[in-house]
């Protein structure tokens, strides 16, 4: 085979094989969704984060603004301390309450930032103050099987 | 009374060979493989050496890893969406078949086709030009057979077997897109935003990518080494290339359990 055809061949496999990996990091992967625009850290305390895991979504009236980065017990306060990325495009007033929620029944969980009417909005580094612990599952039934129980005693 | 013993030595004999022969073997193998890391130098300054290789291992590969990804794709489509569709959840069917293609099937099955499509296509090349004196008059002619033969074939190999496993996942997915989105009729948006949401680029794609490139030295290093030490004759040559599809079958596999030790154990 002639020399160039064989180099144009290459070429253009080498051209291929390089477009999947960019099209598996892109299309399939999800490195389009963080790292590419600016953001800012904000973090929360947490009683019980249940099953939150880090890259879990932040979101706010449904979007995704934000990932969480890191999850660390504290042994001062003896809860969890939650660490995330929020796009810098998003601003949140001081007051913004934080909660962990989760998507459907058993879905993933995630956090959900409900705004406040504060003038001051969090900067980089803030802690936000209020927070709502994950619902868990076992807890509920349990409180719903004691509420129950309480009120068939004033029958 | 002298003969079964004799019989039951022998045996033991046997296998007491077999056992320093493959030793041996090994060493011979790992010694190879470091000279040609030795060697590569001069082959890599002569890329255009490595590029008529990376035609043939890898351009010609191309086929047999596309029409595969393709239909490996569509089997996944089409089994994960009969299991997920019983628990309503078949809109994940896309993180199933992305999942699976990028970090064990992509690499592993890739690697396994290349083996047995280009790994022994080397071994039986390079088999034959020792069979027929080819490297030997090399040799004669101070070119060495390592740095000129081998070298280019082996990082060949190592360039390619990433690029199409990574193609091979692309056409996995694009096979599973084609059968539960276009045929069965799952929602698109959702397909992509599951899977989009559920694949990490470090975690998945990158693990895969390094697998991939573990596999492609793997089964390369084989071939060549195989292919070099066979019995110089049609004999020793066709049980090289079989070897070689044998070792290199067992040897991914093998690595496949172990990387995913190392990188997914973690989660």
């Amino acid at each position: 085979m002639q020399r160039a055809t064989l180099d144009l061949w290459v070429g253009l496999f080498v051209v291929i094989g390089i477009g999947a990996l960019m099209i598996l990091s892109l299309k399939v992967g999800n490195l389009n969704t963080y790292g590419v625009s600016d953001s800012y850290v904000i973090k929360g305390n947490f009683d019980n984060i249940g099953g939150l895991k880090t890259r879990a979504p932040v979101k706010s009236s449904g979007v995704v603004i934000g990932r969480v980065t890191d999850i660390q017990f504290s042994t001062q306060s003896y809860d969890a301390i939650v660490t995330m990325n929020i796009d810098s495009r998003y601003q949140f007033p001081k007051d913004t309450f934080a909660s962990i929620l989760t998507a459907g029944l058993l879905g993933e969980q995630y956090i959900g930032l409900d705004a406040g009417g504060d003038e001051m909005m969090l900067k980089a580094g803030d802690t936000i103050m209020k927070t709502n612990s994950a619902m868990v599952l076992e807890e509920m039934i349990g409180r719903f099987m004691f509420d129950k129980a309480s009120e068939d005693d004033d029958f | 009374m002298l003969k079964p013993i004799a019989r039951i030595i022998s045996v033991i004999q046997g296998i007491g060979h077999r056992v320093i022969e493959a030793v041996w073997r090994l060493g011979r193998a790992t010694r190879f493989f470091l000279l040609v890391l030795l060697k590569s130098g001069t082959s890599l300054r002569r890329f255009g050496l490595v590029i008529r290789e990376l035609y043939y291992t890898g351009v010609l590969s191309l086929i047999i890893i596309v029409v595969s990804g393709l239909f490996v794709g569509m089997v996944l489509g089409l089994q994960g969406y009969e299991t997920l569709q019983k628990y309503g959840s078949e809109t994940a069917v896309g993180t199933l078949v992305a999942l699976s293609l990028v970090r064990e099937l992509g690499p592993v099955v890739a690697a396994l086709l290349f083996a047995s499509r280009a790994g022994s296509a080397i071994t039986a090349e390079i088999g034959l030009m020792k069979a027929t004196e080819q490297l030997t008059a090399m040799g004669m002619m101070a070119v060495d057979p390592v740095a000129r033969v081998v070298a280019p074939r082996f990082w060949a190999g190592v360039i390619s077997m990433p690029l199409l496993a990574a193609i091979f996942s692309v056409m996995g997915v694009f096979g599973g897109y084609l059968v539960t989105v276009l045929f069965i009729g799952v929602d698109e948006g959702s397909f992509w935003s599951q899977m989009q949401s559920n694949v990490d680029f470090r975690i998945d794609i990158l693990n895969g990518f390094i697998k991939s490139c573990f596999f492609g030295v793997a089964v390369t290093a084989i071939a060549v080494f195989e292919g070099y030490d066979s019995p110089p004759t049609a004999e020793g040559v066709s049980g090289a290339t079989t070897r070689t599809v044998v070792t290199s079958s067992l040897v991914i596999l093998g690595l496949d359990f172990i990387l995913t030790a190392f990188m997914f154990r973690g989660l």
